[in-house]
Formats: C-alpha cells, sequence, structure tokens
C-alpha cells in the first residue's frame, strides 16, 4: 500500500504561470487511476513517487518503507524506491533486444534464477518470438508490453504508468486494458495509472483520483465519480457539457423523487438527499443520456438548434432552449437523418440524467 | 606560426647544434640501413598521438560527465578553460604550458621527482601538448552526446536498480559510442597535425621529439624533397584511412 502526501511549489517562470502541487491519496493493490487534464500534477505525483523529482514537503510511505520525508530529511533515491516505472514514450534501451533489456533488470537475481525469470516473463507477455529483436524492430504493443514485463521483473512493491495508452491505435488500447486488468490478479502491485483518457480510467480503474489544478478535486470509484462530479471543471472533465440551474419545488425521498423547475417548466428528478424544497441546484447533464421524441410531454422541452457536430456514433446538437440554457444532445446514427434536418426539436430529461453537483 | 619556429628552436642552442650533427650523419634509429628516408618522426607521431588520444579520452569523458551531470561552483569557469586550447594561437599555448610544465614549476618538479628526468624538450612533452589539444575535442563532443540520451532511459535504469555507474557504462556511454568514436578520430587526426605547441615544449630534436609535421617542415626548408612528399603522403594515407574505418565504425555498430 502507498500513502503520500507532498506539497511541490513552482514559481512562475518566463513562460509559466506558478503552480502548486498539494495532493495526499492512498492506494492499495488494483490499478488506481489518476484522471484529469494535462498540466494537473499526475505526472509530476509520479515523479515524486518514484524519486525524480522532490516534494518541498511531505510524506511517502510503501508498505512499511518511508520512502520520503520532509521533516525528517528522509529521501530515497530511485533505485532504493522499488517502484516499478512504464515511461510514455516505453524507455526501452535501444542498444539492447528485448531479452536484454529484460536481463538488464533482472541482473540482481542469482544466474540461474535470472534466466528461469526473463524467459517466465518474455513468454508472460508474448514477446519471447520477438526477444532477439531491438525496440525499434518490434511494433508499438509488443514495445509496451516489454517495457511492462522490464518494470515488473524486478518484483516492484508499487507500479506507475504513466499515459500508457497514448499513441496506441485502438485495438492495441483494448489489448493494454485486458493485460492490465489480468496483471492485477497475477502480481498483486498496487498500480497507479496515469490518463487522461477515460475509457482507459473506467477500463482497468478500481479506485479513481480526479486531478485539477494541481490538487485531488475528487476520489472514489470510477462510476460513482462519474454520477456525481463535485465540480464543473470535473463533469467537464467526464464529457458533461449541459449546465443547468434548477429550483427544488417538492422532494419524495420514499420514491427517489422530486420535482424540479427547470427550463421555464417542472420536471421530474431523482431525490437529491440533503437538498431542501426552495434550494437551488446545479444540475449537470451528459449529452448521451438525453433522448430526441417527436413531441411534447413529461420531462420534454423544445429547443433551437443552433450547431451540429458529426461524431463516428451519430450526430451532436448544440440546442438553446427556453432561459437561454445551452442543451447539448448526442443523437445516434439511426436518428440523426431526421434529426439533422429539423430547425426545432423536443428532448426528454429522464430523471436518472439530471445529476447534481456534490455541494 | 611557421616564422616563430626557427627562434624557437633557437631557445635550445645545444639542442640545435645536436640536431645539425644527427643530420650530417643521417642517423635513424630503426629504418632499414639502404633507405635513404627517415621513418622515426613518423612512428613517434603515431606512438605520441595513440597515448595522447587514450588520455585525452579518459580525461575527456571524465570532464563531460562532470560537466554535463553535476553542477558545482566554478562550473562555467572549468567549461571556458577546457575549450580555450581550441581557440588559443598554438604558440600562446605553448608558451603557457612551457611555463606550467617548466622545470621551475610544480608540474616539472613533480615530474622530475617521479621520473628523475625533466618534461620538457622530451617527446612526453609532445604528448602534453597533443593532449591538452584533444581534451576540448572529446569533451565538447561527448557532453553534448551525453545531455542528448533520452532522460527517460536513464530514468528507467535508475528504477530498475541499476547504479549510476552501471547505468553509465551500460546504458549511457554505449549510447553516445557514436559521437564519441567520432571526436576521438578528430582527437587523433588533430594530434597527428599539431605542429605549434609541440614545437614550443617538445622543441625539434631529429631521433628524439621530431615528430612527423615538423620533419616535414624541416625537410622543406633544407631543400628535401623526397623526405617531405614521403612524409606527406604517408600522413595523408594514414589520415584517410582512420577517417574510413571511423566512418565505417559508425555504420557498423549501429544498434
Amino acid at each position: 500500500m502507498i500513502q503520500a502526501r507532498m506539497r511541490r511549489h513552482f514559481a512562475a517562470g518566463a513562460e509559466s504561470a506558478a503552480f502548486d502541487l498539494d495532493v495526499e491519496f492512498e492506494a492499495r493493490e488494483g490499478v488506481t487511476v489518476m484522471f484529469g487534464a494535462s498540466g494537473a500534477g499526475k505526472t509530476l505525483t509520479l515523479d515524486c513517487l518514484a524519486g525524480f523529482a522532490r516534494p518541498d514537503s511531505g510524506r511517502i510511505l510503501l508498505d512499511d518503507r518511508l520512502l520520503y520525508d520532509g521533516d525528517a530529511g528522509v529521501c530515497l533515491r530511485p533505485q532504493e524506491r522499488g517502484c516499478g516505472y512504464v515511461f510514455q514514450n516505453y524507455a526501452l534501451f535501444p542498444h539492447m533486444t528485448l531479452r536484454e533489456n529484460l536481463v538488464f533488470a533482472a541482473e540482481r537475481l542469482p544466474r540461474l534464477e535470472r534466466h528461469r525469470r526473463v524467459n517466465e516473463m518474455l513468454e508472460r507477455f508474448r514477446i519471447a518470438e520477438f526477444a532477439g529483436r531491438y525496440p525499434h524492430e518490434v511494433s508499438g504493443g509488443q514495445k509496451q508490453r516489454g517495457s511492462i514485463a522490464r518494470a515488473l521483473i524486478v518484483q516492484p512493491r508499487l507500479l506507475l504508468l504513466d499515459e500508457p495508452a497514448r499513441g496506441l491505435d485502438a485495438p492495441l488500447r483494448e489489448d493494454l486494458y485486458d493485460l492490465l486488468r489480468d496483471l492485477r490478479q497475477e502480481f498483486r502491485v498496487p498500480t497507479l495509472l496515469v490518463t487522461h483518457d477515460i475509457e482507459a480510467a473506467f477500463a482497468v480503474g478500481d479506485e479513481m483520483l480526479v486531478y485539477h489544478d494541481g490538487r485531488i478535486a475528487q476520489r472514489g470509484k470510477p462510476r460513482a465519480v462519474l454520477n456525481q462530479p463535485v465540480s464543473e471543471a470535473v463533469a467537464r472533465l467526464f464529457g458533461y457539457d449541459t449546465f443547468l440551474e434548477a429550483e427544488v419545488l417538492k422532494l419524495n425521498p420514499a420514491e427517489d423523487r422530486s420535482t424540479l423547475r427547470l427550463l421555464s417548466g417542472e420536471f421530474q428528478g431523482p431525490y437529491y438527499p440533503g437538498s431542501l424544497i426552495g434550494d437551488h441546484l446545479t444540475l449537470c447533464v451528459h449529452p448521451d443520456e438525453l433522448r430526441v421524441v417527436d413531441d411534447g410531454g413529461a420531462n420534454r422541452c423544445a429547443g433551437v438548434v443552433t450547431g451540429t457536430v458529426e461524431r463516428p456514433g451519430g450526430v451532436r446538437l448544440r440546442l438553446m432552449m427556453p432561459g437561454s440554457a445551452g442543451v447539448t444532445v448526442d443523437v445516434p446514427r439511426a436518428q440523426s437523418q431526421t434529426a439533422a434536418e429539423r430547425k426545432e426539436l423536443w428532448v426528454e430529461f429522464p430523471p436518472a440524467a439530471l445529476h447534481t453537483l456534490r455541494k | 606560426m611557421r616564422q616563430h619556429s626557427p627562434n624557437q628552436s633557437g631557445r635550445a642552442p645545444k639542442r640545435l647544434l645536436a640536431r645539425c650533427v644527427t643530420d650530417s650523419r643521417q642517423v635513424g634509429d630503426n629504418e632499414l640501413p639502404n633507405m635513404a628516408l627517415n621513418w622515426f618522426p613518423l612512428w613517434l607521431s603515431l606512438r605520441v598521438a595513440g597515448i595522447a588520444t587514450a588520455i585525452s579520452l579518459a580525461t575527456g569523458i571524465f570532464l563531460a560527465y562532470v560537466l554535463a551531470n553535476r553542477s558545482f561552483r566554478g562550473r562555467d569557469v572549468l567549461d571556458a578553460v577546457v575549450t580555450l586550447p581550441l581557440t588559443l594561437p598554438p604558440t600562446v599555448l605553448g608558451y603557457y604550458l612551457l611555463v606550467a610544465i617548466g622545470q621551475r614549476s610544480p608540474v616539472g618538479q613533480m615530474y622530475k621527482w617521479l621520473f628523475h628526468s625533466q618534461l620538457v624538450f622530451t617527446w612526453q612533452a609532445a604528448v602534453v601538448a597533443s593532449t591538452v589539444h584533444g581534451i576540448p575535442l572529446l569533451v565538447r563532443t561527448a557532453r553534448a552526446a551525453l545531455l542528448s540520451v533520452d532522460h527517460n532511459l536513464e530514468r528507467a535504469a535508475r528504477t530498475l536498480g541499476a547504479s549510476e555507474w552501471r547505468l553509465f557504462w551500460r546504458i549511457t556511454l554505449p549510447l553516445t559510442r557514436r559521437s564519441i568514436v567520432a571526436a576521438t578520430v578528430l582527437a587523433f587526426a588533430r594530434s597527428l597535425g599539431d605542429f605549434g605547441t609541440t614545437l614550443m615544449i617538445a622543441g625539434d630534436i631529429p631521433g628524439r621529439t621530431q615528430t612527423a609535421s615538423i620533419a616535414i617542415f624541416d625537410a622543406v626548408e633544407s631543400g628535401d624533397g623526397m623526405t617531405a612528399r614521403a612524409l606527406v603522403l604517408v600522413i595523408s594515407a594514414v589520415t584517410i584511412g582512420i577517417v574510413w574505418l571511423a566512418n565505417r565504425m559508425e555504420t557498423t555498430v549501429r544498434g
């Protein structure tokens, strides 16, 4: 288990604004995803854990070993930390074959043991066939597996992955997610994975730390975070595009229902624990949870189309609704032809689609 | 520079005399008796260049590593001093070296205490001159090469538990091998061709400190066209050969 608390301050430079990293978290066995926009401090956190960067203050404890303690002046070198690191560009040694890369990592093991381990890992990561090739002679996916194998052969106590899916094609990304899910069972090493790809976060994440501007804005299971983002900034990371002001008119906890004043009309929503009648809420709505319908009715509202964006799964429409509220709707491919031709549309807001920002 | 050299030789009148004597007798150490050509300067040049290049290589890589990886006070000064031999006129550098390793200097006295002979006006002094010329070539190239190695490779090696020493020998150095080979070849060639500085601190003693470059100058001056042509051709061939070999190595070591 890794427990970390760290702060690091960067003064404003000629070309950069000041930046503060101030995070505290712990991660157990399984994959913890660090999710957030570029420049939020995710990679810096990894670098501090691995010992490439030094925090200004804080404390990092890996299992029972102190890696860093600002007050006590402890700061172990990367060699002594037992953290495996998988780099964005894989960082395989270009002048060594895949096998030599693994042998280099395993050099501390006795010879016979080393030979056995290397072969075992080459087999496990399906690169035995390419073991004699140099990194520039193998594919991106093989390099990726090689670099994970190299990191794991030394049996680290913590595995750090920096944007491992970046630069891979979609099918290779799926392979990688499968691999990471399997490793979770096999190696039982706590894994921290940095990504700004929401697919990766959901595909492999047991837990999630949402980074925003040098802080952890929210943490929890990916699904739980998705259902109730803590702020507009976090919600936008998850693809929420519509933010609406609503007033609570009625609450019915027994049936998990509430009535809201929204878009100059009355809407049914889910029960919002902790809110009172008369409260003003900010609702966030994901474009793929709304439906375009043919006519008006309960929880429906008409809007004028102000823009269309073609997407692989259909069309994304931007609508203007009463109260000059902008609403974004994803229309599936089957419906997109008819929807795109119309100027005015009815949109249904299912109660479950009306998420609140957690206050 | 050439105008100065006879004056420089004149600084050691006894040796000049010795040279005239040996010249007239045409005594060589190791050439075939029926050949009029004296090959000693060539062997001396190759030996001096070889030793000087080896010393420059070791020192140059060490200095490059220090300059690239450590930050300390006076790093800029060290950097400038190391580069100086490239920019100073050879005679000026020679003068400084003469002062630095002369009989009365600490280095000269240390040398005398260790080897019971003086350093200036020996072939070892020619090695010093060539080394001082070779080091900046190696430092500049090696430092640029060391800094160009992908930082993540070094980081990766560290997370895998490699010591800085192992990291340097197994990762950083092999990755910079090509640049360093190229710089070593340049240093060797530079050392073969050194004239001014060598003349200043090693003198021009045939059979002892007369390197090929100096012998060519002497031969031309004394109208010995045959010796001059022979040495020029051999030096050219050797230099071309080395450059060809280095280029070949660069293309075959590609990993």
